[in-house]
């Protein structure tokens, strides 16, 4: 993403919208400016504001006026008033950050929409995660933090050598070198992102042992980590993984009931 | 992904509380289909569902490749600087749907999600219905509805370098947008005005709305953190 310094009006109402704080007046230039290294091409400025499409040289004047007299201009906070940010065409690497960033654009891994998969979401109808089983959400940089890839790898390799099994068709997985071995491609580990989910499959025998390891890990990276366990319901929707966890001591308050309405209705050849 | 599963509450606070309050006002039924399996009359199936949703007074719905009921727009004029539309637009939802997406309902209390539940299940869609909220309201709702819940998925909160995360106001604001598009500088800055009386909870909130991309921002429970931000220093 880049801002056009001829519609720039420096008017700051771009700086708080960024999540990753990103953008900056430049004094030298009285323009806003966008730092392309924490920059992860979410797209909220883009896409998020709303736009006029003012004049700039009449905006600035404007503006110049009022702070004369040092009126307080009270605009809409949400608005970029020349429509001067630009997305840019992204080439590899970088195009990873847009991928894991933007919502709005499917990932090339899975073909929808996030940075993950469906998890247990469609479990009614896909059955990823069996009765017994958990499966684990690792998701780094979230919530507003951003991650680096190269922090994801550390925590990956050590998953590896426990000999979890990597969740095949999420977006980190396909990127990973490796697979058996937690590595991810050399050319993207400097690259940050908004956040990225690892997702892993284990049996409810081992969620204690791997939660520990994760917390562990989680304080050898340099972002924060959201983490997020699912299982499948035995016939009467009962659930051990929720006691397991609860002995543990683990907060449990929120999460996600998939109702078991899904059903096959695509007729097949 | 996982947009609603991390949605800020005490419970979540990295010093635990031994009372947190329970969130009485924030409940999330989506859709979703999966590709070769149940995705015939995709697009109508979807559309079944969030007209459904519109008869049991949603705060919003939601399609995640579009948006919510308020959205950016790319034309406005210098007056809205003073007249702004602020009007949630359900039917711009519905009409966008054009095939694989994730479709949301968002609720500010359960017997109005519950309701939704109940019609959803007589409509028999076949697509995969999750509800998104505290655990045992889910598993409330399935037995108040005759449903046996199928699979669970437990948010365990937040783990690593959380030094860096705002404080639980902001938080319980910005992760009502999972996918991170509400950044917590701006969170911070209605607050402020919120308290400056420069807008209203009711205005703050609908400018953070626009910015969830897939509309499961609760509009309701914003307001209400952003009235009690206003006299607390919370």
């Amino acid at each position: 993403m880049k801002i056009d310094p001829h519609k720039c009006v420096a008017c700051g109402n771009c700086l708080p919208v960024c999540p990753m704080g990103a953008i900056y007046i430049d004094p030298s230039v009285n323009r806003a400016r966008i730092n392309s290294d924490e920059c992860v091409e979410c797209f909220t400025c883009y896409r998020g504001m709303s736009k006029e499409h003012l004049n700039p040289v009449f905006v600035r004047a404007v503006r110049k006026t009022a702070q004369f007299f040092r009126f307080r201009f009270d605009p809409e906070p949400d608005i970029c008033p020349t429509d001067a940010i630009v997305p840019e065409e992204l080439t590899w690497p970088r195009v990873v950050r847009r991928a894991f960033s933007d919502p709005q654009v499917p990932h090339e891994s899975t073909g929808i929409h996030g940075r993950g998969t469906a998890e247990v979401k469609t479990n009614d109808v896909t059955d990823r995660v069996k009765e017994g089983e958990a499966g684990f959400v690792v998701e780094f940089g979230r919530p507003g933090i951003g991650a680096r890839f190269r922090d994801i790898e550390r925590v990956t390799k050590a998953l590896a050598d426990l000999g979890v099994e990597f969740e095949k068709n999420n977006p980190v997985t396909s990127l990973m070198s490796d697979r058996s071995r937690g590595f991810i491609r050399p050319e993207i580990l400097d690259e940050k992102v908004l956040s990225a989910i690892v997702e892993i499959k284990t049996s409810l025998e081992d969620v204690t042992p791997v939660l520990k390891r994760i917390k562990e890990l989680s304080r050898e990276v340099a972002t924060v980590v959201s983490l997020g366990v699912s299982t499948r319901c035995g016939s009467a929707g009962e659930d051990r993984l929720g006691e397991i966890l609860e002995r543990e001591g683990y907060p449990t308050y929120r999460g996600k009931t998939n109702l078991g309405l899904g059903r096959i209705t695509t007729k097949r050849d | 992904m996982t947009n609603t599963l991390h949605r800020y509450s005490e419970h979540y606070a990295v010093e635990r509380l031994p009372n947190p309050e329970p969130v009485r006002d924030d409940f999330i039924v989506f859709a979703m289909a999966t590709k070769g399996i149940n995705d015939d009359k995709l697009v109508e199936k979807y559309r079944d569902f969030l007209r459904l949703a519109l008869k049991h007074n949603p705060i919003n719905i939601g399609d995640a490749t579009k948006g919510g009921m308020l959205r950016p727009r790319q034309d406005l004029n210098p007056k809205s600087h003073w007249k702004r539309d602020q009007q949630p637009d359900p039917e711009q939802v519905i009409a966008g749907v054009e095939g694989h997406t994730t479709v949301a309902a968002v609720f500010d209390n359960y017997q109005d999600m519950k309701a939704f539940v109940d019609d959803v299940r007589n409509a028999n869609l076949g697509i995969s219905v999750n509800i998104s909220a505290p655990i045992e309201e889910g598993d409330r709702c399935c037995h108040d509805t005759g449903i046996t819940r199928h699979s669970v998925e437990y948010s365990l909160g937040f783990c690593g370098r959380v030094d860096k995360l705002p404080d639980g106001t902001v938080l319980e604001l910005t992760t009502m947008c999972g996918h991170g598009m509400l950044s917590a500088n701006f969170t911070k800055k209605m607050i402020d005005w919120v308290k400056e009386n420069r807008r209203t909870p009711e205005e703050a909130a609908r400018y953070m709305a626009r910015f969830c991309s897939c509309g499961v921002f609760n509009i309701a429970r914003a307001e209400r953190i952003l009235s009690e931000a206003r006299v607390m220093n919370r």
